[in-house]
């Protein structure tokens, strides 16, 4: 049987249902705004890239500048034995 | 049918009921100084993260009210003063408490969490433990202390407050502690003077009906005068200021003054006059915890204004 438009039921836990719309509206505006805030608060915002659960060696600082001079240490090791 | 329907009409929840089960008025003391603990800090807070901080802590403090009504349902179903609160009236389950409770508290102690740091949310759980279990499961009805112990969970906010801001405790936020825990005891005894409680049908040891009235009017100038000396000494930290301490000179002698008129007097005196100074003690009282809050709040806005530098200070 389908539930009428117009059960009391409707009426009677109307104001319960507003207050639980408003409060999970409120949660998401909470949860939207410190997203905003936490975001906009990085100094570097592709810090935020580090947060994808994935070790991602080349978002580290100095990294890329590491291996590159890993590289050219071995190739000049490399010359040198030659 | 009919008459079902009308009963199911009459106890169906509403949000109101939800929200009378976390003692709104006690919400209003916790947010104050919890509000005053943050502003005051020396660090700086975005002003989201800061409403989302007090809500977190209006919310947990709401929660361990929930809680609080949940065990002691059966007792105030007894008292007058309590029938009229949602369980004990029948517009809310015990069961539904319990549940609103314990989920209110992990949403704010997690969401206080994610919003601020680590040592503000495990104040905040420590707080809501500390109500709902240690106070409410285990001291209230066990001592006439009940009062003494049960004011470090309202203690809290401010505490709370200032580790969102600082991430630390230090020896502002122990005294912002320390004002209301030895607030409590002299407020409530004071009120316990004069109004006629029904906690002994309850089961509750109250010290005015365990101990007598004339020891209860010793504990409040007892308590009162270290309380005297916490609140002027927070005013030589760095929160307090030439403002605060005018504020707080005055605030403690009439404070002071009244808790020594109570500890004088007999319960003759006091029945002779519908206990008068005890009347009088409890509202200044009042005024003496937002007054202590309000004028540190003030001293802030002075200090980060360049106010406080005329008085040397």
């Amino acid at each position: 049987m389908a539930i009428r438009v117009e059960h009391e039921i409707h009426t009677r836990r109307k104001g319960r249902n507003t207050g639980v719309f408003l409060l999970l509206v409120g949660m998401v505006g909470i949860v939207f705004g410190l997203t905003v805030v936490k975001v906009l608060g990085l100094t570097d915002v592709r810090q935020l890239e580090r947060f994808d659960h994935v070790a991602r060696p080349q978002l580290e600082p100095g990294a890329m500048e590491a291996a590159q001079q890993r590289a050219d240490d071995a190739a000049a090791q490399g010359e040198a034995s030659e | 049918m009919t008459d079902v329907t009308n009963q199911t009409q009459m106890q169906e929840a509403q949000m109101g009921d939800y929200f009378a089960l976390m003692k709104p008025r006690v919400m209003q003391l916790v947010v104050f100084t919890a509000l005053v603990g943050l502003l005051v800090a020396p660090v700086g807070v975005n002003p989201f993260v800061g409403f989302v901080a007090v809500l977190c802590i209006a919310v947990g403090a709401g929660a361990s009210g929930a809680l609080n009504m949940w065990w002691d349902a059966d007792i105030d179903a007894i008292m007058k003063r309590t029938v009229n609160r949602p369980i004990p009236s029948g517009a809310v389950q015990p069961g539904e408490a319990l549940a609103i409770g314990l989920t209110l508290s992990v949403f704010a102690v997690v969401l206080l969490f994610l919003a601020t740091n680590i040592l503000a949310a495990g104040l905040l759980a420590f707080t809501i433990f500390f109500y709902a279990v240690v106070y409410s499961m285990w001291l209230k009805r066990s001592t006439p202390q009940n009062i003494v112990i049960g004011g470090a969970a309202g203690a809290f906010p401010p505490m709370i407050g200032w580790a969102v801001a600082t991430g630390s405790i230090s020896i502002e936020s122990i005294l912002m502690f320390a004002l209301i825990f030895m607030w409590t005891p002299p407020h409530f005894w004071a009120l316990a003077l004069f109004v006629k409680s029904d906690y002994g049908d309850a089961g509750v040891p109250m010290l005015t009906e365990t101990h007598g009235r004339t020891v209860t009017r010793n504990h409040i100038l007892a308590y009162c005068l270290p309380l005297v000396a916490v609140a002027l000494g927070l005013g030589f930290t760095s929160i307090g200021g030439p403002f605060y301490l005018l504020v707080a000179v005055v605030l403690n002698v009439w404070f002071l003054k009244g808790c020594f008129a109570i500890w004088k007097r007999t319960d003759v005196d006091s029945d002779a006059d519908s206990h008068a100074v005890e009347r009088r003690t409890f509202v200044v009282s009042i005024y003496y915890l937002f007054g202590h809050f309000g004028a540190l709040l003030i001293e802030a806005i002075l200090r980060a204004y360049g106010l406080t530098a005329w008085a040397g200070w």
